[in-house]
């Protein structure tokens, strides 16, 4: 642990890099083209990469990181993918052959298990980057989006736009 | 007397409509045959249900048990079957189903064995936990478990009690007809209260449009042994708001992000009192209250209503009517639409309020707004609506907070006078969602980030353990052989049976080395988890092995 | 559609029907004492402020009806109007409505989300472009010798065939205009104030006409449709800021009596810069924004290149609004503590 700390300390060493980890969603699913979101915020920090690679991010993140770094926000750029809803990935119990692939492959340790035993995904730490999904040999990842429940239900933006109220009642 | 009081700012005048409802007396509701109780009634965390599907519960029993400090427990309301324990409709705005009990009652009504408790002798801890086990949570709307607002904290007590019988909103009359007709037992839960918080003085705030209420409290607190001042203020909404009552009566003002214990004043609300006492002196847990039903239904009054009852029923009994167009719990003001009419009644439950086109017209199209402020001026938070309105509608929250969002208590007074109708408390509360949804996703990626910056961390000091194993290897290896050149004489078969010994040795390592792969670095709870899993696994294991006998031998 | 699922009385129309009803007693007095002129100025400007802001809705793909029965336009129409020379032209009323509804308000993007009074606006941009029309007035009637009527001040207004000399009869410089004039012909100020066109305080029926102005000012005040902070403040403004300077020098700075019962004043501080749009919202905000107002009023006149700065006064601080309301944010309710964490 004591190691773990000194390379979480000096990581700290890049301050706009810094910021701009914070910004990304932290799905590590590697659509950005770099193999995280920290080497993502390096390459921005240092001008070699566009703000507008993460889709997990969504347009929302692009915004923000545009406002962080004071350029004009851009489009999300679709050679990297769409945003998806959010998802977390489900381990189908009675197909895992426990080849322990996808643990390797997963960014968050987030999946639990041992070789030859079934696997099992945790849903809490599950960032939902799709990374295990290719290296089972058996296909029995799925990816299942997380269902809205009430403590995670969000009053919607009101619409109170008035040119789209008489388009409303036009159509009634 | 004639107690100093004093205004807070703002506030509004809305139609009162008490009259429809507080003429008639109070009625039992008839026991239903399905009661529906949710797990998550009160603020905090929801209650852990204690009973399985199939068992027989009477009335006042224990079928959801308090998870924590902040929770309280939820009791079955009358005797019968445990039918369902599961997600079903809950009155929530969202329409989102939530897990709950739902009993089939089998009409009997048998009560669960229960005593008064002997509250003077018991240790306050002990009391307030009891009072958490039977499930006594703010009637006034909040539902935040009471046991908790009763610990007076490191302060030790707590000097102001004020019980709130403002009922400032329109419609709503239950507090009303409970402080007419159960004056002396509201004011023994007061007596509980004012025990458990060192409480030196009692305030009763009524607002002066319930001359009844006031005069059947009076008349009650003059039996005390303690003094009780019953204080009529003036109805202005939202006067029976906890910081508002407190302003009225005391002319101090809760600060920003305080809680009223801070400056030595707690709040309850009438029904609140009454439940607590039910419970302490009649050892009954709260699993019925009062509610008004109101609006468009042929005898608008008040019902004594278990915990669980369908609203549909209560609107039967009052008598419905054609033309309804939808239903609210609670006032006018602050009620929230409900998606049906099989939602159960709940703690929280104070009024169903019909809406009919002719009392509740459809408001008029929103306007931009014409920073007139006159919604400012109707804020008892004293914020600037108008400025909040702005930052919420263009997402900008960081704004929104600083301009103190989270001081709005979503009376809607602001709504009520913007001139331009804009549903102002619509945007607080989605931008207030919209925050808290981020919280949780910053949470989120925090934690992904360690967990991640952590596995970094691991493969790196693996590869170099591996790295460092490797050349310690090599070298033990050279050594070795040099060791057997010198020992030259050693015949060759010998120094290959050492060497495959050493190869398995490593494979042996090797081998004890993969299992745990990443189960290091784990939770309590994840371990508890895993281990679950491993149990499930090893039955469904099981079960596959076992032979087919049993249905081959018919 | 979540709660509160009632509304009280007040709409965007009944505020702005108020407003136009206080500003009939000063409608009326100015018929009264400048010929009924006037009305045919208001209707002029009412049907073009209509027209264009039902064209500017259309243009943007907003339904017409809520907006224009919101009678907004029609505040803006007669503010402009009323702030106008009586007897301009024609196209000098509708070139300024036009662009006070055109630019001012619905390139700023329409009701609520105009930066600077649009009125003020028109006022502005005509002032600067025809300094001359916009400073003749229709004298008092009680100086002219021979009063219009009613047709005969459209036929002026519209650019009718009137003979000149009945023109020149009744137009004349404004107070202000004189006292500007007068100043710079080096008279004293109380030479200049010998004009008849002086009357008592703020100049013969101007006086009238800002005592009419200050009643329905009054009557909206008492209606909580406008609060008592700007007005006062810009009242303050004007009085303080005219008296300061003819207490040192009451030769070349005319009276503070006489600067706020001159033309303009009155409406400004109750009318214009009380206009809730373009204006401060905090109430500490609004007392620096009247004052602000009535301050620049008076260094506008006295030193600016216009004899009225009513309008310039009200557009600058318009500018600052911004500003203004984010320094003077008020305590809330509880001690104001910044930064709060939300609770979750
Ligand atoms: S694309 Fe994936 S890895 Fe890249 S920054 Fe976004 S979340 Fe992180
Ligand atoms: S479990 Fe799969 S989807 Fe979830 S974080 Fe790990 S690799 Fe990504
Ligand atoms: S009351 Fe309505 S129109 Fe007036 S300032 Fe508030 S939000 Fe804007
Ligand atoms: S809902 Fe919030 S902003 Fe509106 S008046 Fe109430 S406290 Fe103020």
């Amino acid at each position: 642990m004591l190691g773990w700390s000194a390379i979480r300390f000096k990581v700290e060493g890049n301050p706009l890099a810094e910021k701009i980890d914070a910004i990304l969603p932290q799905t590590q699913c590697g659509q950005c083209g770099f193999p995280g979101c920290r080497p993502y915020a390096e390459a921005i920090a240092k001008g070699e990469a566009e703000i507008n690679q993460c889709p997990p991010g969504g347009e929302e993140g692009v915004k923000k990181l545009a406002e962080l770094l004071g350029v004009e926000p851009k489009p999300l750029d679709e050679a990297h993918g769409a945003p998806k809803p959010k998802s977390v990935a489900f381990i189908d119990e009675n197909t895992c052959i426990g080849c322990t692939l996808c643990i390797q492959a997963c960014p968050v340790d987030a999946i639990s298990g041992a070789a030859k035993q079934m696997h099992t995904i945790l849903a809490a730490e599950c960032t939902g980057c799709e990374l295990c999904l290719p290296p089972c040999p058996v296909d029995c990842i799925t990816m299942v989006p997380i269902p809205e429940d009430l403590p995670h239900w969000k009053w919607k933006h009101p619409v109170v736009m008035l040119k789209q109220l008489d388009r409303e009642e036009a159509a009634t | 007397m004639s107690r100093e009081l004093f205004k807070f700012r703002g506030g509004v005048h809305p139609p009162e409509h008490k009259a429809e409802s507080n003429g008639r007396p109070v009625h039992p509701a008839p026991l239903p045959k399905t009661l529906v109780i949710p797990l998550r009634q009160h603020i905090g965390t929801p209650a852990k249900p204690v009973v399985e599907v199939g068992e027989r519960v009477l009335k006042g029993q224990l079928i959801g048990a308090a998870d924590g400090y902040i929770s309280c427990a939820v009791h079955a309301s009358s005797s019968g079957i445990v039918t369902a324990i599961g997600p079903a409709a809950v009155p929530h705005v969202s329409g989102l189903p939530d897990d709950c009990i739902t009993i089939e009652t089998d009409g009997r009504d048998e009560w669960i064995a229960h005593a008064p408790l002997d509250w003077r002798a018991m240790e306050p801890a002990d009391l307030r936990m009891r009072l958490r086990d039977m499930g006594i949570a703010g009637l006034g709307g909040a539902v935040f478990p009471s046991a908790v607002k009763l610990d007076p904290g490191a302060a030790r007590h707590c000097p102001t009690l004020i019980v709130n019988g403002g009922e400032c909103e329109p419609w709503i009359t239950c507090d009303d007809l409970l402080m007419r007709t159960r004056a002396d037992e509201i004011l023994a839960g007061v007596a509980i209260m004012r025990h458990l918080l060192g409480s030196t003085e009692v305030l009763v705030g009524i607002e002066d449009n319930k001359p009844e209420a006031i005069a059947a409290m009076r008349d009650a607190a003059a039996g005390l042994d303690f003094p009780v001042e019953v204080v009529p203020v003036p109805a202005v909404y939202p006067g029976g708001g906890a910081k508002q009552m407190i302003e009225t009566l005391t002319g101090r003002q809760v600060p920003s992000g305080k809680l009223s214990t801070d400056i030595g004043i707690q709040v309850f609300n009438v029904g609140t009192a009454h439940a607590l006492a039910r419970a302490v002196h009649h050892g009954e847990p709260l699993i019925a209250r009062l509610v008004t039903v109101t609006g468009h239904v042929l005898r608008p009054q008040n019902f004594e209503v278990l915990i669980g009852t369908p609203m549909h029923a209560l609107i039967t009994l009052a008598g419905d009517r054609e033309g309804a167009t939808g239903v609210l719990m609670g006032g006018p003001m602050m009620g929230v639409p409900m998606p049906s009419l099989d939602v159960p009644v709940v703690k929280a439950t104070n009024c169903i309020l019909v809406k009919s086109a002719e009392l509740f017209p459809p408001l008029p199209k929103a306007l931009p707004c014409i920073r007139c402020t006159r919604c400012a001026d109707a804020c008892p938070a004293e914020l600037q609506p108008q400025e909040l309105f702005r930052f919420a509608k263009a997402g900008d929250f960081g704004r929104a907070q600083e301009y103190h969002l989270f001081d709005c208590i979503e009376c809607g007074c602001c709504s009520y006078v913007c001139p331009s109708h804009i549903p102002l408390v619509d945007f607080y509360r989605y931008a207030k969602s919209e925050i808290w949804a981020r919280e949780r996703e910053k949470r989120a990626a925090d934690l992904a980030r360690e967990r991640h910056e952590f596995r970094q961390f691991r493969l790196e000091r693996e590869k170099k353990e591996k790295a460092e194993k490797l050349a310690a290897k090599a070298q033990a290896k050279r050594a070795e052989i040099a060791a057997d050149a010198t020992a030259s004489g050693a015949p060759d078969a010998e120094a290959k049976k050492a060497l495959i010994a050493a190869a398995l040795a490593r494979a042996q390592a090797k081998k004890a080395e993969a299992a745990p792969k990443n189960t290091d670095n784990l939770s309590p709870e994840t371990q508890h988890e895993i281990e679950e899993i491993e149990t499930r696994r090893a039955k469904i294991r099981e079960l596959a092995h076992q032979p087919l006998e049993p249905e081959e031998k018919p | 559609m979540p709660a509160p699922f009632i509304i009280g009385r007040s709409s965007v129309t009944q505020v702005m029907a108020w407003v136009l009803a206080a500003l009939l007693p000063g409608v009326g007095v100015y018929v009264w004492l400048f010929g009924p002129g006037i009305l045919v100025t208001l209707s002029l400007a009412t049907v073009t402020a209509l027209a264009a802001e039902a064209a500017m809705l259309k243009a943007r793909g907003y339904p017409a009806k809520p907006f224009l029965t919101d009678l907004s336009a029609i505040v803006t129409a007669w503010l402009l109007a009323l702030s106008l020379p009586s007897l301009a032209p024609w196209w000098l009323i509708v070139t300024g409505t036009l662009f006070a509804i055109v630019v001012a308000k619905h390139l700023y993007g329409g009701l609520g989300q105009n930066i600077f009074n649009p009125a003020m606006v028109g006022y502005a941009v005509l002032i600067v472009s025809f300094p001359v029309q916009m400073t003749q007035w229709a004298g008092p009637l009680e100086l002219t010798a021979t009063p219009l009527t009613l047709a005969q001040s459209a036929m002026v207004i519209f650019g009718g065939d009137v003979p000149k000399a009945t023109l020149d009869a009744v137009t004349m410089a404004t107070p202000l205009d004189a006292l500007r004039t007068g100043l710079l012909q080096q008279h004293t100020v109380d030479e200049i104030m010998t004009q008849p066109i002086f009357g008592h305080y703020g100049g013969t029926g101007f006086e009238w006409l800002a005592a009419a102005f200050l009643a329905g000012g009054l009557l909206l005040w008492a209606l909580r449709i406008i609060g008592w902070q700007v007005p006062l403040a810009f009242l303050a403004g004007v009085w303080l800021t005219a008296g300061f300077l003819h207490f040192f020098d009451a030769g070349r700075f005319g009276a503070p009596w006489f600067h706020l019962f001159a033309p303009s004043v009155m409406l400004g501080a109750f009318f214009i810069a009380t206009d809730p749009v373009s204006g401060a919202t905090t109430p500490r905000g609004r007392l620096i924004f009247g004052f602000g107002a009535g301050f620049l009023t008076i260094v506008i006149r006295t030193w600016g290149g216009y004899p009225d700065g009513v309008a310039f006064a009200i557009l600058l601080m318009n500018l600052s609004v911004p500003l203004i309301d984010q320094y003077t944010q008020p305590r809330v309710y509880g001690e104001a503590r910044k930064g709060e964490a939300p609770r979750s």
